[in-house]
């Protein structure tokens, strides 16, 4: 490698269509198409109910309306249930909706009837049209109701449980029966959601000359969607090709599927013969999309005099909502993350994955850590407290060592593999951190604004965050004959910056330019082996691949070239496209090396000429030999025997207002340790972004479902999701870059480490700030609007005033 | 019944668009549908979010709360015609935008257009805004992607690459 882009800034390549207004969104495809469709759905305004009737009547005298379907015109496998796309033995009573609704709605938000039209407005008409009669059934909204169970979300699953599982390594109750110290700690996190800008949309035309159905779809998953396509409508898989074209945001929400649309618009594209589109529109994607995040978690540890956690024991409740497309992966990923870069002498955890009548719950970035992150700091916290230690100190206590790597936590991670993690400094990290927010400083000045009559305060959170998880990615890597590069991986990309991260990947290891460099993510054409963008896993899974493939096209040009000018493999080297023999004249394009990979019979212009069977290879060989193939390419797949952890510590220092309990943030730093770093921009870029969404996750947003559960802030009026008027100004961002060694690249995933730590850290700082003033006051529940601030203050007795004088004299 | 269309003639990015449309047709819509300039994006369709955000007579407005028929007579400016005219078919980068490529001030784009308009309108009444007045200028707008802090770079970038070339 000469040209080592590796590892920096270089500015993003799709930036150019995405700022001139050229970027391809689902939305945007097929738009001059006059034979285009438009789908509407017909959703249920009802939690929990059951469909007595349903009067399609009024809607078909609707001009401009070609269809109206409900459940009753589906068939086959369209009238069965939609996948449950992660089965687990202990989700033994998993369920999943059908793409309408059969007899029974069980959230507000559920597909009932679907219209297609000429154009959106009369597909609304039309599904304002349709009547449907319901006997109302009571539900069951929350944790607290679902655990109460009784009511029953679905008449079959007693107790709402879709799965009980637990796990342990060591005896933690034992543990804590003889341990010095315990503490036990109830702690709540409440629903969010993804929220992209952009929503969920499908387009799919139908080619009758072909025979084939093409498929475009905001989705984390081509190969995904094209795999539940293919079976729900009966097509072979050859028969169906999905693109993912840009996509404005996706967070985990579009990971889940197939969604309802993403199968309706097909059918509908087949059954009418013309091209149909569905975009979501805000509202819907409210009360329609996926949620998370919402868990009750009961805590109780058993510790000794410097801290150590000698038992951890933790129960939690997970509400996965009306149904389980996705089976346990969440609370999966919480009940081993949660464990984060400590190593507790005896730990258990068992959770409830339950069911309520509120939308479905899928990953949202973090997917599960957030609310593990909260539960193991709140905890870590408490300790210090009650030892009257430094939070860093008791931290540094319960610190695996970076001697101790590769780690086994005695416990399956969520891929099915054991929880092993593979590299990480964490006492280093930490060390960073403390410098980085000033936190031996703080003290000095808290007193100083408390002079002032100001309330601040500081807390920190670390994490682990397995990422990179299998099972694979692959990549195919093509050299063309003008020496351009054409490389494709299946999975798809939501904004983070692919085609130029893959592209740097691709000038090193190959020694082309970058600009000679396009990538190619999401098209099934073009790639049809694929996963998917999650886990924080595209640039470990993909980037690895994509780096095998390359070795292996640069091991067929060094091969031919050798060849070509009489020398060694080993004295050449490929420098921006070129091959040459080192310390010599003699050299040969990439793109002339790919004219003699393919032996050709008829010449098409002055390159190929050179290729013709008359010009080129011994007359006493076969042109291309035994164990060869015609053309330069490289195709290479990368599957890790597991996920490979990234980490990282976040401070933020808070200052909160005596009066009004208005929450301002007044420094926030984070250290990152995700290996090499490939684009630093890129991953800060990412930091940045998540941080913002960790803020509006502690401080702002939540799913306000009232009793009958009805979703009362599905609009972006109400779910209050940050401006830049609510992140922080500046984000200190320092790198720590210890590399794993479980790929060729030594990286980890970056995507979701923003957001891990920011209920654990805004829950610290705030608590840190109140604690002098109120000093049994703790932060139990997030996120944390100001006036539940100001209500726990009513609800803890202060210290008196001589008291907090004398503290800060 | 059939729904009654109107003849409306809008002035886009100094072309003009004959379109018929119902009287309820968004402005957001018509651009987008029936003018085929896909770069205007919609959020949410209530006016909160910003990314459908165009120049109308050079004043940023929500086109997703605006009637196409409302439209007819304006000078309306979308993200497709910000570029500056050179010697090259797709145009150079306006200031904004190139600041926006400089300062990372974007991931998967989708909300950029709205903050590029809003932004181009800041800057013609505000060419030299401060970090706290460049925040002020976007504060309308959501972005989930990239946390803001490379959008308020890009907005003082775009004000000294304005200066630069003038």
């Amino acid at each position: 490698m000469t040209t080592k882009l590796f590892g920096t800034k270089v500015p993003r390549v799709e930036d150019q269509r995405f700022l001139r207004g050229q970027g391809r969104y689902v939305d945007d495809l097929l738009t001059d198409d006059p034979r285009l469709l438009h789908a509407a759905v017909l959703r249920s305004p009802h939690a929990h109910a059951r469909i007595t009737d349903i009067d399609v009547a009024d809607v078909l005298d609707v001009e401009g309306v070609l269809a109206v379907w409900t459940y009753d015109d589906l068939v086959d496998a369209m009238a069965q249930p939609l996948p449950l796309l992660i089965p687990h033995p202990t989700l033994t009573h998993g369920r999943t909706q059908y793409a309408l609704a059969k007899d029974e709605v069980n959230y507000m938000g559920e597909a009932i009837a679907f219209v297609v039209a000429v154009d959106r407005y009369v597909a609304e008409d039309a599904v304002a049209r349709i009547r449907v009669s319901y006997d109302q059934l009571p539900p069951v909204v929350g944790i607290a109701a679902a655990r109460a169970a009784d009511r029953l979300v679905h008449d079959d699953v007693p107790g709402n449980v879709g799965a009980r599982m637990e796990q342990e390594n060591g005896d933690a109750r034992a543990a804590i029966a003889d341990a010095p110290h315990t503490l036990r700690l109830e702690l709540d996190v409440e629903r969010s959601a993804c929220t992209p800008m952009e929503g969920r949309g499908t387009v799919a035309r139908w080619d009758p000359d072909t025979s084939r159905l093409t498929v475009w779809s905001s989705t984390q998953t081509s190969t995904g969607v094209r795999g539940c396509v293919a079976a729900k409508l009966g097509l072979d898989l050859a028969k169906v090709d999905v693109i993912t074209p840009d996509v404005g945001g996706g967070f985990g929400v579009k990971i889940n599927h197939p969604w309802p649309e993403e199968l309706l618009v097909p059918l509908a594209a087949m059954t009418l013969g013309r091209p149909v589109k569905f975009t979501e529109d805000r509202r819907e994607h409210f009360i329609s999309s996926a949620h998370e995040r919402a868990q009750v978690h009961h805590v109780e540890v058993g510790f000794d005099d410097d801290g150590r956690v000698l038992g951890l024991n933790v129960e939690f409740w997970h509400d996965h909502g009306a149904y389980t497309p996705y089976g346990l992966i969440v609370p999966i990923i919480t009940s081993t993350q949660l464990l984060g870069p400590y190593k507790p002498a005896n730990y258990r955890v068992v959770f409830e994955s339950l069911y309520t009548n509120t939308v479905i719950v899928t990953p949202y970035r973090g997917a599960g850590r957030p609310q593990g992150c909260f539960v193991m700091e709140r905890t870590m916290d408490a300790i210090a407290a009650y030892l009257g230690k430094d939070r860093t100190e008791v931290r540094s206590t319960n610190f695996i060592q970076p001697d101790e790597f590769p780690y086994e936590h005695g416990l399956v991670f969520q891929d099915g593999r054991p929880l092993t993690y593979d590299s990480g400094d964490y006492p280093a990290s930490l060390e960073k951190l403390k410098t980085l927010v000033g936190w031996d400083e703080f003290e000095d000045f808290r007193a100083e604004m408390a002079a002032q009559g100001r309330r601040v305060g500081i807390g920190l959170a670390c994490y682990v965050e397995g990422t990179g998880v299998g099972p694979y990615e692959g990549a195919h890597v093509h050299i063309e004959t003008s020496g351009k590069v054409k490389v494709a991986t299946g999975l798809t990309t939501q904004g983070q910056g692919h085609q130029t991260a893959f592209a740097q990947i691709v000038a090193d290891t190959l020694g082309v330019r970058f600009e000679d460099v396009e990538i190619t993510t999401g098209d099934t054409r073009k790639m049809p082996y694929a996963v998917g963008t999650f886990a924080s896993r595209a640039a470990v899974m993909s980037g690895s691949a994509i780096h095998l493939a390359s070795l292996r096209a640069r091991e067929k040009a060094l091969r031919i070239a050798a060849e070509a000018l009489e020398a060694a493999e080993d004295d050449l080297e490929i420098v921006d496209g070129v091959v040459s023999v080192r310390g010599t004249d003699a050299s040969i394009d990439l793109g002339t090396v790919a004219v003699l990979s393919n032996p050709l019979r008829y010449a098409f212009d002055e390159a190929s000429k050179a290729a013709t069977q008359f010009s080129v290879g011994d007359p006493g060989k076969p042109p291309v030999a035994e164990d060869d193939e015609p053309g330069l390419e490289g195709k290479d797949f990368y599957s890790p025997e597991r996920s490979t952890f990234a980490n990282g510590m976040h401070a933020v220092i808070v200052e909160t207002d005596p009066d009004t309990a208005e929450i301002t943030i007044l420094k926030y730093a984070v250290v990152h340790d995700c290996g090499h770093l490939i684009n630093p921009m890129i991953v800060e870029g990412q930091i940045q972004g998540g941080v913002a969404q960790g803020v509006g996750g502690a401080l702002y947003e939540r799913m306000e479902y009232d009793e009958a559960g009805q979703l009362l802030n599905a609009s972006f009026m109400d779910f209050l999701m940050p401006y830049v008027t609510e992140v922080p100004t500046t984000i200190d961002i320092d790198h720590l870059e210890t590399p794993s060694p479980l790929n060729p690249l030594g990286i980890k995933g970056a995507g979701e480490a923003g957001v891990i730590p920011s209920a654990a850290v805004f829950a610290a700082a705030i608590e840190d700030a109140e604690r002098p003033y109120k000093p049994t006051l703790a932060i139990t529940a997030m996120p944390i609007s100001p006036s539940e601030l100001f209500d726990l203050r009513l609800a803890h007795a202060d210290v008196p005033a001589e008291a907090i004088a004398e503290e800060t004299r | 019944m059939s729904e009654q269309l109107h003849d409306v003639r809008l002035h886009v990015n100094g072309s003009v668009h004959e379109v018929q449309v119902p009287a309820r047709r968004l402005l957001s819509d018509a651009l987008r549908h029936d003018c085929g300039l896909t770069g205007t994006h919609v959020g949410c369709e209530h006016g909160v979010c910003g990314a459908c955000t165009v120049l109308v007579d050079g004043s940023p407005v929500r086109s997703c709360l605006m009637f196409a028929v409302s439209a007819v007579d304006a000078e309306i400016t979308t993200v497709e015609g910000l570029t500056e005219a050179d010697d090259t078919p797709e145009g150079r980068l306006s200031p904004v935008q190139q600041a926006f490529s400089d300062c990372h001030g974007l991931q998967c784009g989708f909300c950029t257009p709205g903050f590029l308009t809003t932004i181009t309108a800041g800057l013609k009444e505000n060419p030299d805004p401060t970090e706290d007045e460049a925040r002020e200028m976007i504060a309308g707008n959501l972005c989930r992607c990239t946390g803001y802090q490379n959008i308020v770079k890009s907005v003082l970038r775009a004000a000294e690459i304005e200066q630069e070339r003038s």
